[in-house]
């Protein structure tokens, strides 16, 4: 059954081990700038929202790219970018309605969620439970919804 | 059903697949006049610059791919198009192929402006993998080159040009680079980044005539300057390759017209991608956007509406770029040179070369651009296309332009998993 991330953000307290240990994983440093899953400061509202990649149906990303550098992991449904084939034209990172396909300066590639292969790291580093891994029936756009509004206020 | 597609670009091919997929039984084939496989336009400059190698920018890597899929690619250029007997002909006549329905995808093609000399050998679009073998032959480290043009593609082969190694000049008629793309602000921080870096930017110049003396070429400007030039690129604009619609009724007018469903004046005949004047989301009139992800989303719709698919009609594509000049990183979307009574807000920092602009319709963001934004850009167009009503994040976004990701989840739900927003 395919899993999928589970983002609470009524949960999240902000100490970003979500991004040290995704930065660790995926690029070898602590350095939430290259972290593929971003916590969000509502200052006003005193909250937290991390958020990182849907890995959505639609798949914008992969039909945008130009040259099937961004294929479909079949066993756990993430939309990866294969950094090899990848040449940097950054037509994803517009294409990607979310925001969450990003440019990386140094390697000149761009980078997203791959769900770590299936033992994403952010949800094994975070203390509070607020990002899970869990089967993707469990996770229903309404369920998402109605923790998503009790957390950060609509206009 | 007998489905034959003109051109083997991103349009035609994802069309070509979305048939196959709904209509496994159908016949599928693709005529193309480049003796390439199906490649990428867009991935050029870094064949040029070496960092990939001809086959990378194929657009699919697997060379059984399309027979696999059971596509035929037939290599040739199209001629003309029999209305009456439903067919296709090509190398001149001696050969034809009938269709069921047919889809127009062929692309654009460079315009030659005219130019004292542009018929030089030495003068050269950057446009096929051709061209790409016959510029990287010539744009060694010290040789001058000229750029002609310094729009969207001229941008775009920039960095390989000065990558080359080459002494690099750009020639652009406008007050400023990629002025189709970018307002005033951006367009000049862009030149004035380009300029730090070594490339001398001459914008409002146009090249008066391009001769042969007796070292290489000498290209003339109309502010008088003469400058040596080994190669000069041609970089001044794409027209639609609809020449060999001659002869039909097929309407045409910056490109072949096309209704929400993507057929065109012919109902046996759709058109796709950089040929096709197809909705804009933003204006809701029909334009040549002639990009990336308009050409793919034109393809999936044509194919699904040739198959016969009911309710497969066309939202409108949102225009937008994104541009990587020798490091600087711009970004525009939909309405970004604003509309009429309409708000906006920025934020520059000069030295930086950061800048953000904004452009709202009430509380909804029609448009968009940025430089050396290089996170969470996409949102931009999310936010644009479900046109979010923004309440008071639109507020704080005008106070704090950058808060564009704070904007988006503050406004909508979509936390989660297949958050199905764009429907």
């Amino acid at each position: 059954m395919l899993k999928s991330l589970q983002l609470e953000p009524e949960k999240c307290t902000g100490c970003l081990q979500c991004e040290m240990a995704c930065s660790y994983e995926n690029e070898g440093v602590f350095n939430p700038a290259k972290s593929r899953i971003k916590v969000f400061n509502f200052h006003d509202e005193g909250r937290f929202a991390p958020y990182t990649c849907t890995q959505c149906t639609e798949a914008w990303c992969l039909h945008a790219c130009p040259v099937e550098a961004i294929v479909v992991n079949e066993s756990t449904g993430a939309k990866e970018v294969i950094e090899d084939v990848c040449v940097g034209c950054k037509v994803c990172t517009i294409a990607c309605p979310f925001g969450t396909v990003n440019y990386n300066t140094d390697s000149g590639k761009v980078m997203k969620c791959d769900l770590c292969g299936g033992e994403p790291a952010c949800a094994d580093a975070c203390p509070t439970a607020a990002i899970t891994y869990v089967d993707s029936s469990f996770t229903g756009l309404d369920r998402m919804k109605s923790h998503a509004e009790q957390t950060i206020p609509k206009s | 059903m007998r489905h034959v597609i003109i051109g083997t670009g991103p349009a035609g091919v994802t069309a070509a697949e979305t048939l196959k997929k709904l209509d496994p039984g159908s016949v599928v084939t693709m005529i193309g006049d480049e003796p390439e496989p199906p490649y990428s336009r867009m991935a050029i400059p870094y064949l040029l610059i070496d960092q990939i190698v001809e086959s990378g920018t194929y657009l699919r890597k697997n060379s059984d791919h399309y027979k696999e899929l059971g596509i035929s690619h037939v290599e040739g250029s199209v001629d003309s198009i029999n209305q009456e007997k439903s067919e296709v002909n090509l190398h001149g006549g001696t050969t034809t192929v009938g269709y069921d329905r047919l889809l127009i995808a062929s692309g654009s093609t460079p315009v030659t402006p005219p130019i004292e000399g542009v018929d030089h050998p030495l003068v050269s679009s950057c446009w096929t993998l051709e061209d790409a073998r016959r510029i990287s032959e010539v744009a060694k480290p010290n040789t001058d080159v000229v750029l002609m043009g310094a729009g969207f593609i001229g941008c775009i082969i920039l960095e390989a040009l000065a990558k080359s190694g080459a002494n690099l000049t750009v020639i652009e008629m406008e007050d400023r680079m990629v002025p189709r793309m970018m307002n005033d602000t951006a367009g000049n921080l862009i030149k004035d980044w380009c300029e730090s870096r070594g490339v001398s930017v001459n914008t409002s110049t146009r090249v008066e005539s391009i001769l042969e003396d007796g070292r290489g070429l000498s290209v003339t400007l109309s502010d008088g300057k003469s400058i040596p030039a080994d190669l000069v690129v041609s970089a001044t604009g794409v027209k639609p390759n609809i020449g060999f619609l001659d002869g039909t009724d097929i309407k045409t007018d910056l490109g072949i017209l096309v209704n929400r469903q993507m057929q065109t004046s012919d109902p046996h005949i759709y058109a796709a991608g950089d040929v096709a004047q197809g909705k804009d989301f933003s204006s809701e009139e029909f334009s040549v956007q002639a990009i990336q992800p308009t050409a793919v989303e034109h393809g999936q719709l044509a194919a699904k509406n040739m198959f016969g698919l009911k309710n497969a009609i066309h939202q409108g594509s949102v225009n937008m770029n994104v541009l990587d000049t020798l490091g600087l990183i711009s970004s525009s979307f939909g309405l970004w040179m604003g509309i009429e009574n309409g708000e906006s807000c920025e934020l520059l920092n000069k030295e930086r070369f950061r800048y953000i602009n904004l452009q709202f319709c009430e509380d909804v963001l029609v448009g968009a651009t940025s430089l050396g934004l290089t996170e969470h850009v996409g949102v931009l167009r999310g936010l644009i296309q479900t046109k979010t009503k923004l309440g008071v994040w639109k507020d704080r976004l005008m106070e704090d332009p950058t808060k564009i990701m704070e904007a988006y989840l503050g406004s909508t739900h979509a936390i989660g998993h297949n958050a199905n927003i764009m429907k």
